[in-house]
Order: C-alpha cells, then sequence, then structure tokens
C-alpha cells in the first residue's frame, strides 16, 4: 500500500474545505456522485474525503468504462480472439479483466494472438501489416474514446482495407446516470460530472439533471483543488436552492463539446437498442453499434458471436460498488480474494476502478474508522 | 486509456494533414489531430491527447497543471507512456 500523497495545495484544500464546510445545512447528510472512475482515482490519491465535512459522502460512480463490461462481452471477445487468422488487439486495461475462462493475458499466455495497442490506429497498421490475418480492435469506452474508434473506421474504409473490424464495446455516459438518477436505492444531491467526456459530449446533455431531476451538476477537472472546487459549487447551489450544470473545468471543456468528434461517432455508429452493464443490468440505448453502412467492419457480423449472458461471480459485488450503494471495502472479497493481482470483478482490474483506487491508495477512511470503532 | 495526456505539437507529417508529431514527456509520437479540424493546433501548442487522437487545444499552463497531475498519480500514467512508447502510428 501507498501512502497518500499531501498535494502542493493543500492549504487552499483546506480553505475550499472551510467554505464548503460553511454551507452544510445543521443535520443533512449530502451525498454527491462522481461519475468518472479518473476523479474516483484522484479522491483516493489525495485522500480529499478527510477535507470535507462528514455530512458529505462521495459516491463513486458508473464511469470507468472497463469495470461496467459484463462477463458475457469479454467472453465474446475471447472467442472472437480464438477464430482461425485472428489477431484481436486492446487497449491494455482490458487485459487483465476476467471472463468465465480467464483474461486475454490469460488467452495470449495459452498461445493466443492478442496484442496491447496503445490506440485503435496502431490497430489499423497491425492490419495492413498482415493482410492475411483478420485483426479485431476490442473498442471499448465512453464517448472519450468512441471518437478513435470512429475516425479509425473511417481511416479503414478510406484506405480500403478488408481485414480490419472493431468489436464494438462502446458506451454512453448519460443513459447510465439516468438509470441511477430512477434507481431506488439510492438518492443523491448531486454529480460530479466527468472530465473528458464532456471534452466531447460538452455540458448541454446534462440540463435533464437540472431540470427533469432538480440535481446540481458540475462538470470538473481532475486536480484535488478542481473537484474540491466542484463540491463547493454543487454545495453553493444546494445552499441557494439552485439546480443548474456548471462547469468548473472552462479550461479544457467547451460547453458545446467537440463538434467534429460528435459528428465522425454519428457517421460511424448507432445507438445500440439495449446493452447489458454490469451491475446496471440492461439500459436501452445505452450503447453504440456500428451503423450497417460500416458493416464491412463489425466484428459482431463478421464473425458469429455466442452473446451468452453470464452471471458475475456470486462473491462478487462489482454491480453494487459501480452503482455507488456499497463502497469498495464493503464487498466481501475486496482485498481478500480479489486484488488488483488476481482481480474477481472489474472494478479491481481498472486503475480507475473504484475498487483499485481504494486498494492501491488505501488507508482508513473516516467511513471506515467509523466502522471499525463500532464493531 | 482513460487518461487525456498533454502534448506539444512538434510539427506535421507532410502529406498527411490529420497526422502530427507531438512531444509528450520527452517522447516523441506521431498523433491523429483530424478531430480538432475545426481550429487545428500550430507547432508550439499542446493538445490533450486520447488514445492517439488530439480530442482538445490547451494552453501551456493547464498543459503544465496536468503533465504534474499525471506525473504524481504514477502508476496509471506510466504504463500509458509506456503504451505510447511501443505506438508507431502512421
Amino acid at each position: 500500500m501507498r501512502f497518500v500523497d499531501e498535494f502542493r495545495d493543500a492549504d487552499k484544500a483546506h480553505a475550499l474545505a472551510a467554505k464548503i464546510a460553511e454551507l452544510c445545512e445543521p443535520g443533512r447528510q449530502y451525498k454527491l456522485m462522481e461519475v468518472c472512475g479518473g476523479h474516483t482515482h484522484t479522491i483516493y490519491k489525495h485522500g480529499l474525503e478527510d477535507y470535507l465535512p462528514e455530512a458529505i459522502t462521495l459516491v463513486h460512480g458508473p464511469g470507468c468504462p472497463v469495470c461496467v463490461i459484463p462477463m458475457g462481452r469479454v467472453d465474446d471477445a475471447m472467442h472472437l480472439a480464438a477464430q482461425p487468422d485472428v489477431i484481436m488487439t486492446s487497449f491494455g486495461d482490458m487485459m487483465r479483466v476476467p471472463g468465465s475462462s480467464g483474461s486475454f493475458f490469460d488467452a495470449k499466455a495459452a498461445g493466443t494472438d492478442i496484442r496491447m495497442v496503445y490506440s485503435p490506429l496502431d490497430s489499423l497498421k497491425i492490419a495492413r501489416k498482415n493482410p492475411d490475418k483478420r485483426v479485431v480492435f476490442m473498442a471499448i469506452g465512453f464517448e472519450t474514446t468512441a471518437p478513435s474508434t470512429a475516425m479509425t473506421v473511417l481511416r479503414a474504409a478510406a484506405q480500403g482495407l478488408d481485414n480490419f473490424s472493431i468489436f464494438c464495446n462502446h458506451v454512453t455516459i448519460i443513459p447510465a446516470i439516468k438509470a441511477i438518477l430512477d434507481s431506488p436505492d439510492l438518492r443523491l444531491d448531486g454529480f460530479i460530472g466527468p472530465g473528458h467526456v464532456s471534452t466531447v459530449i460538452g455540458c448541454r446533455p446534462y440540463e435533464f439533471i437540472a431540470a427533469d431531476y432538480s440535481k446540481p451538476v458540475v462538470v470538473a477537472g481532475f486536480e484535488p483543488l478542481d473537484i474540491l472546487q466542484s463540491v463547493y459549487m454543487l454545495m453553493l447551489q444546494l445552499a441557494q436552492g439552485r439546480s443548474e450544470v456548471e462547469n468548473q473545468y472552462a479550461r479544457v471543456v467547451p460547453w458545446d463539446g467537440n463538434v467534429v468528434a460528435l459528428q465522425a461517432i454519428g457517421e460511424v455508429m448507432e445507438l445500440r437498442p439495449y446493452f447489458e452493464w454490469r451491475g446496471l443490468g440492461f439500459i436501452s440505448h445505452s450503447a453504440l453499434r456500428m451503423r450497417p453502412e460500416y458493416s464491412a467492419f463489425d466484428a459482431e457480423l463478421l464473425f458469429s458471436v455466442p452473446g451468452v449472458r453470464v452471471a458475475d461471480p456470486k462473491a462478487c459485488q462489482c454491480g453494487e460498488v459501480l452503482k455507488g450503494v456499497l463502497k469498495p471495502w464493503e464487498c466481501k472479497v475486496f482485498g481478500t480474494a480479489c486484488t488488483p493481482e488476481t482481480p474477481i470483478g472489474t472494478c479491481m482490474v481498472s486503475p480507475e476502478g473504484a475498487c483499485a483506487a481504494y486498494y492501491n491508495y488505501g488507508r482508513l477512511s473516516r467511513q471506515r474508522v467509523k466502522e471499525v470503532t463500532r464493531s | 486509456m482513460c487518461l487525456g495526456i498533454p502534448g506539444e505539437v512538434i510539427e506535421f507529417l507532410p502529406d498527411q494533414p490529420d497526422l502530427a508529431r507531438v512531444d509528450v514527456s520527452g517522447v516523441r509520437r506521431v498523433i491523429n489531430i483530424g478531430l480538432l479540424s475545426d481550429d487545428p493546433p500550430a507547432p508550439g501548442e499542446w493538445v490533450l491527447i486520447h488514445v492517439g487522437f488530439a480530442l482538445s487545444k490547451i494552453d501551456e499552463d493547464e498543459a503544465a497543471a496536468a503533465l504534474e497531475f499525471l506525473e504524481g498519480i504514477g502508476q496509471a500514467y506510466e504504463e500509458e507512456l509506456a503504451a505510447l512508447q511501443e505506438s508507431r502510428i502512421e
């Protein structure tokens, strides 16, 4: 375990924390969800919860794209990788995600041709260099990475490549947030909106959260002070009875997003009628697939994919963690049977996963201290 | 994969207008800048890069702050840089 770093601007953080504390209504409890796994990482790394008054709880949301991939899709990917002449390519984050018969790393060790790539464009290059092979790119991620996949497909089409395809697992953030808002398990007071996703989609898609659910949203940057500043902005809205979408990360996120990126996604991909999310179940119109015009690049059509739904291991409670209902350490196998070296669930695999972040920067947070002293 | 990493645009590739060579923490690699075609960056400007694509332009101060933050988070950034080092986009 590593020690949590005191960061450079700790003084500013304490000053912000004092202003946040002043905004707490006596006797009221606040639950704020950070949607993005990158934010979760920062919060644990810098022990930000300890700067906040006890009345405020930060709840970790479903914004880790590796974590929300259901086991059945991992099995489908393994099946694709095992087809004759296939080279499967994938981001490194995906390599250790367990399917029902092991991970990409396990399959690679057993001789399956699975290669880690930095970019889908690297995958495209592998296809060009191996004309006698069929190269499949395991596409994962929210709107942050979907434009890259779309641009790569457009490039493949322009170059007339016929041995390159996409196993498309791109998901969209808004339906997941809506599913959480509609879930009876959790009552939230506001959202720390994802930073990088919003670079693409902008801030407007969150307006329904403020308008229809009367909850404030603040799109936030990734540094510790960004997050504390966003908590302050949320608390100020709550204190003043406002619910609006605000942009704390305007230095990077344009209000309207990246129009070229949105056009690229729309050109190549369309919404699926429904998609299974680990922990959240089936959510309608929550994921992307290739448009019929680009079916020549759709691995799901080029190969037969089993598409079998696989239940998570019984001991694993990633679903509850992803919904923010359980804290990582409340899971029965956290840190014992399930560790970053031998993950059972996806939340322990990705560095953005709440469990891995908590494990790596583990310390007795105030909730844990309370529990330990109670028991 | 989820990390946005800042890179300084060094030069455009001849005959490939949507590709540029960038410098990320001393690592020079080629990335795609097609998603910024509305407002392309000039050499010397900074961009935030996701999986080989520049997703937004940022100023130098933001780049420095983002870099300091990434260097602070350690392993995840080291892995991203190692992956970038293997990358040969063309």
